[in-house]
């Protein structure tokens, strides 16, 4: 495999509603963010990738105008996923084993504001049996926790995931939801869709994140310690929800072994909207007590749709470049009760 | 198979409605106020320095964000045109007509309007045309508070004015 390393990663502030700018407008300093920390120049960029959702914005073609962010002219080499960033991010790494481009931009944007978000996500499910009796997305988590709690779990343990990810995002300048809660106080909230309780859910946002790839020698010369992808590996689950076992998750599981996740992780930045999807998660990537699980406060702090997992694989690989962690792995997750996983191992050392 | 069992369903019905607020971004708010105030606002890119009409805040070509504002005339040239001969559902207009794209004076970049005022086979490339507004009372920030466009009755643009455009 060919040496492929996230070499610089930027995101917007994550708020409840963009009021004035669109996505274009959201986008476009993060783009050149990303590219002015990378040290690469934008039209050196070899291959441009983006994910994002049409239905967000109710706008058919919507993705095509984030590419004004870009500057496609003379035109470039770009495609886009109707998915999460990260997914835009695989085929990056895909397209960059080719050989013959050193470097890709990925980004991703989500406007959640001009819909009614749980129900656009409706959209998403059988549309002949299940979409047409119009669960909310909130509705479908609920189904998921239920079957993790009876599992034998306990809502303490959500309401800890809640805690911990929102006193963790007060170091995090772009997250949304943030603050110094005591498990007991989060206990006495009422349920929002039983068992869920609002800290157990994620914010609505809008915003953007991206990030830029390079291999091999470029991305050492433009960066001292590049996050090397030293595994990446993605998988789905049925679509009907009946036929999973809601309270594991066995395509993260696959993705993890594949990836090589292993005990040298030390950052985790695990793509999980709703509390009890975190330690769903844990498990499944059998990761130990002492590792850092979302530092940045995770996906219950900052949920943009189509970007909350590029931001997931960011936020770990801006720890590898800096030195905070030495091996991380990164998730991002699609579909209905963690559906479908990708899971991505980084690394700041050399190669094994 | 006895004679009396259903066939095969072939249709159902799931209706599906979503209702979405639309946004039109600080750009394009801009040119829209400016329309009901009977102004036509464009952006000029701060590095290819061509003007965007309708503006959307970006110049696709380059990648960067397009600060400048620039008012521009409601007089332009005919770049390229249609004549619409097909009746559809909704049609206000009385068919023959013309869509055409007009470069304004002063833009970068064809507007897609309607030319009134003339016989359809009496439209052509190079023509000068300008903005008929509605009553200033009626406007709205909306691209049909201008009607249509008419010939000003100026001698046509030469060619190489607006190649570039076609």
């Amino acid at each position: 495999m060919r040496e492929v390393a996230v070499v610089s990663f930027a995101q917007s502030a994550s708020v409840r509603a963009e009021d004035t700018r669109n996505e274009v407008e959201i986008l476009m300093p993060v783009v050149h963010e990303a590219i002015e920390r990378s040290g690469i120049g934008r039209k050196e960029i070899g291959f441009t990738m983006s994910g994002s959702c049409d239905y967000l914005a109710g706008a058919p073609f919507a993705f095509v105008s984030g590419l004004d962010a870009v500057g496609a002219w003379p035109p470039i080499r770009e495609s886009h996923v109707e998915m999460d960033g990260a997914w835009a991010m695989y085929e990056a790494w895909v397209r960059l084993q080719h050989g013959d481009i050193d470097s890709a931009l990925v980004y991703a944007f989500g406007k959640s504001s001009l819909g009614d978000l749980p129900d656009v996500l409706v959209l998403q499910l059988d549309p002949y049996y299940v979409a047409p009796l119009w669960p909310d997305a909130v509705s479908i988590a609920a189904l998921q926790a239920r079957a993790w709690l009876d599992a034998g779990h306990t809502e303490e343990e959500m309401a800890g995931v809640a805690a911990r990810s929102r006193k963790a995002a007060m170091a995090n300048p772009m997250a949304q939801v943030k603050g110094d809660h005591a498990v007991s106080d989060l206990m006495r909230e009422p349920y929002l869709v039983s068992p869920l309780r609002r800290h157990d859910c994620p914010p609505i946002s809008d915003g953007a994140a991206a990030v830029v790839l390079a291999a091999g020698d470029l991305a050492r010369r433009v960066c001292e310690r590049p996050a090397w992808i030293r595994g990446i590996d993605h998988r789905i689950e049925a679509h009907s929800l009946g036929v999973r076992d809601l309270a594991t998750s066995a395509s993260t599981r696959l993705a993890a072994e594949r990836a090589g996740v292993d005990g040298a992780i030390d950052v985790a930045e695990l793509h999980a909207p709703f509390s009890h999807q975190e330690p769903i998660l844990r498990e499944a990537l059998g990761l130990g007590d002492g590792v850092d699980v979302n530092p940045s406060g995770g996906a219950l702090s900052a949920n943009v749709m189509m970007a909350a997992g590029l931001t997931r694989v960011g936020e770990a690989a801006e720890r590898v470049i800096d030195g905070r962690a030495g091996r991380a792995v990164a998730h991002a997750t699609s579909g209905p009760c963690l559906q479908q996983n990708l899971v991505c191992v980084l690394d700041g050392g050399v190669a094994a | 198979m006895s004679d009396d069992t259903p066939g095969p369903v072939e249709i159902i019905d799931t209706p599906i409605k979503l209702v979405y607020r639309f946004m039109p971004g600080r750009a394009a708010s801009r040119f829209l106020r400016g329309i009901e105030q009977g102004k036509i606002l464009g952006q000029r890119c701060p590095s290819c320095r061509k003007v965007y009409v309708p503006p959307r805040g970006a110049c696709a070509a380059c990648g960067v964000a397009t600060d400048e504002e620039v008012q521009l005339g409601d007089k332009g040239t005919v770049t390229t045109f249609c004549v619409v001969n097909v009746p559809f559902y909704g049609q206000k207009i009385e068919i023959p007509y013309v869509s055409a794209t007009i470069l304004l004076d002063g833009a970068d970049i064809g507007l897609m309007h309607l030319i009134q005022e003339v016989a359809a086979t009496d439209v052509h490339m190079g023509m000068r045309v300008e903005a008929v507004w509605c009553d200033p009372a009626d406007r709205k920030p909306t691209l049909e508070s201008i009607l249509h466009f008419r010939p000003t009755g100026e001698p046509d643009a030469p060619f190489d004015s607006y190649r570039e455009y076609v």
